[in-house]
């Protein structure tokens, strides 16, 4: 099995980020969720591979980009991060502890430094609660700052640092636009002083003038607080316009890792491309000259991926080896991996 | 507002629909939404034309009133005509706009699970509309059905026609919507965000399909969408709207290389551009949207417009000629700065 080990390799290699310290790194990732049959004699019939064998690092400091279509592993590889789901295989090693090694109570100190701001402001919010609770809560739960008075000073503090006004903590999410809503989400994650803030689709579901304010936000706040993004996304315009380096999913395998520029200069695997083809430009003279390439088909299903390369299906550049050898990662110019072997 | 005149009005081309001071609104218990306020535009045969704004500006409630779909209560089309090839529909019984619907004028939905029978198979959807409006008998609709699905580009149409719509992906789902619109040759298709719940991939399949079988078969074709890059490629004219109102119309080039008005280069600058160079400051559009129920005497963007005077605070600016089809609703189109990072 040279493939499987070749697969599994690069893995060390990946994670060594080359300026300043490595935050976060994910060592061969992998989370399968099982597909059940029958209520009495329940039998598991199959996997779907959510997440099968990535690995990324991102280094203090830097925004990082997870892009791909929905069902391509995205967002379970951010709640593998966040310990929320609990990986099949693999090692998320956050400040060079290996979360995996570590039971519920020594997790608590590490989720304060990591923290989430949820793409839907409506379900992410609880509607019976007062903002200025839901931004108190996780300072009264970690204990950071058992003072109420002293709590509420710091939730008016963050309300204004979302550039929310400070009045809004005694408000329901209800009486709150989507974009003010997302706010809250913002300072809540701010709340408990985080390192790293995982954003899955963060501001997908904001309307565009209000997720231009929103995206400004997050990059004061990114200079402000020395904050480490992984930014989980489906809008590439978005991705490319906040993201440091960028990795693309697809069937829940990082088929291309690059810095932004480099990936969206110059994708290089076919997946890649035709995603970025696809991508519309906010000016009719720049489209009409772009070529598009289209790409054939659907995404297969995640419980029966096709054997060997999972793109080789809808690949213009796919061969007979395709069908058989997974394509490892491969460093085709100086931190550009590449998971094919036709470019 | 029978003023001086309105985008597509003197065109020489057959004018197929004609949209005249529509208004609608919904009584709802905080008070009178005027989601539709004093709106006029016309679509030529054949042309596409784009209709773009954020949620609530009005933009589907127009398209929908097209139609007479406009659920009462709490929504009324309180005024205005809507002249669609010779007739105004706001004037048909609704037996007759039934007629209209699905025969002349197709629809396609954003989300084609809610818009799609799920109790019923794909080959009787399609087949039903065509017994309907078209007089086929079963097997005649139904050889036409498997053409319809092979012309959306379905693989194994005949198969197909036998399953049900949760049988089919998102994006195979829409080509369905497609199909389903197309069935009956009609004059019109109105889509309303057809593209927004699929994924990018996806999104440019379904939009290619669109724009060639309109332009193959000579529909027009008003698309309804939040997205400015789907505009970009695919509208020949733009229809902006802002809180209910139409507030800059024109050419697709236009409306993207010479906006003229402050809510349409918001609109540009708020865009991250994926062709342009990293680390350019977005340039948002400051405040939110206003409420509906409380619109005063004045432009209803003031409140978030760098440019507004004391002028735009008495009266709403009407839609003027600025261009050759270009038009906008603002007092000091001629001032303002094409320059869309002019602020930053």
């Amino acid at each position: 099995m040279s493939q499987q080990a070749a697969s599994s390799a690069p893995g060390a290699d990946l994670t060594k980020v080359d300026k300043g310290e490595t935050l976060l790194e994910v060592r061969n990732l992998k989370k399968y969720f099982p597909v059940t049959e029958g209520i009495v004699m329940h039998r598991t019939i199959g996997n779907v591979k959510a997440v099968d064998d990535v690995s990324f690092s991102i280094a203090r400091g830097e925004t990082m980009g997870l892009v791909g279509e929905s069902g391509c592993g995205k967002t379970t590889t951010g709640r593998c991060i966040l310990q929320l789901e609990r990986p099949t295989a693999g090692e998320i090693v956050f400040e060079g502890v290996n979360l995996e090694q570590l039971d519920a109570k020594a997790l608590v100190p590490v989720r304060q430094k990591i923290q989430v701001i949820f793409q839907d402001p409506y379900s992410s919010l609880n509607p019976r609660m007062k903002i200025g609770s839901i931004i108190g809560e996780p300072m009264r739960v970690h204990g950071v700052q058992p003072d109420a008075k002293k709590r509420d000073q710091r939730v008016a503090e963050l309300l204004s640092i979302c550039g929310l006004n400070p009045r809004f903590a005694d408000r329901y999410p209800h009486e709150m636009s989507g974009g003010q809503r997302q706010r809250v989400g913002i300072a809540r994650a701010l709340a408990l002083n985080p390192d790293f803030i995982i954003c899955d689709e963060a501001v997908s579901a904001l309307d565009v003038s209000i997720q231009a304010q929103v995206i400004n936000l997050l990059e004061d706040l990114r200079e402000e607080f020395d904050l480490t993004y992984l930014f989980i996304a489906h809008d590439l315009s978005v991705v490319h316009h906040l993201c440091n380096r960028v990795a693309v999913m697809y069937l829940g395998k990082v088929v291309e890792i690059a810095e932004s520029d480099e990936l969206f200069d110059n994708p290089l695997h076919p997946y890649t491309q035709a995603l970025l083809s696809a991508v519309p430009i906010p000016d009719p003279d720049v489209e009409l000259q772009r070529p598009r390439q289209t790409l054939q088909g659907e995404v297969p299903s995640p419980m029966n991926p096709p054997p060997g390369c999972v793109f080789h299906p809808r690949c213009a550049l796919a061969v007979e080896s395709c069908q058989v050898g997974i394509p490892p990662l491969r460093e085709l110019r100086p931190g550009h991996w590449v998971a094919c072997t036709e470019v | 507002m029978s003023g001086p005149g309105y985008p597509g009005k003197g065109r020489s081309v057959a004018k197929l629909l004609e949209i005249r001071n529509l208004r609608t609104q919904f009584f709802t218990s905080a008070g009178t939404v005027q989601a539709v306020d004093d709106i006029s535009y016309a679509v030529d045969e054949g042309e596409t034309v784009a209709v773009v704004g954020e949620s609530g500006c009005g933009k589907s409630v127009s398209a929908l009133s097209i139609l007479r779909l406009i659920p009462d209560p709490p929504g009324r089309i309180v005024g205005g005509e809507v002249e669609f090839m010779g007739q105004d529909l706001l004037k048909l019984s609704d037996a007759e706009v039934r007629q209209i619907r699905g025969r002349n004028i197709g629809m396609v939905f954003q989300e084609p699970m809610t818009s799609l029978n799920p109790v019923l198979s794909i080959g009787r959807q399609l087949t039903e509309t065509l017994e309907h409006h078209m007089g086929m008998t079963t097997a005649q609709a139904q050889s036409r059905a498997v053409e319809l699905l092979e012309m959306v580009g379905i693989p194994e149409p005949a198969r197909r026609l036998k399953q049900y719509p949760h049988h089919f992906s998102g994006g195979m789902r829409q080509r369905v919507m497609i199909a389903l619109a197309l069935s009956c040759e009609p004059n019109l298709i109105i889509a309303d965000e057809p593209t927004t719940a699929l994924d990018v991939t996806i999104q440019a399949q379904i939009l290619e399909l669109m724009k060639d079988l309109t332009k193959r078969l000579g529909v027009a074709l008003i698309v309804i969408t939040h997205n400015l890059g789907v505009v970009a490629r695919y509208a020949e004219r733009v229809i902006v709207m802002y809180a209910g109102k139409i507030v800059e119309t024109g050419t697709a080039t236009q409306i993207y290389h010479n906006p003229r008005h402050p809510y349409t280069i918001g609109l540009l600058g708020s865009v991250p551009r994926m062709d342009l160079h990293r680390g350019k400051r977005l340039v948002p559009i400051d405040g939110q949207p206003p409420d509906l129920t409380r619109l005063d005497a004045g432009c209803a963007y003031r409140v978030r417009c760098r440019w507004a005077v004391d002028q735009c605070k008495e009266s709403v600016p009407p839609l003027q000629e600025f261009a050759d089809d270009q038009y906008s609703a603002c007092f000091r189109m001629h001032e303002l700065t094409t320059e869309v990072d002019v602020a930053s």
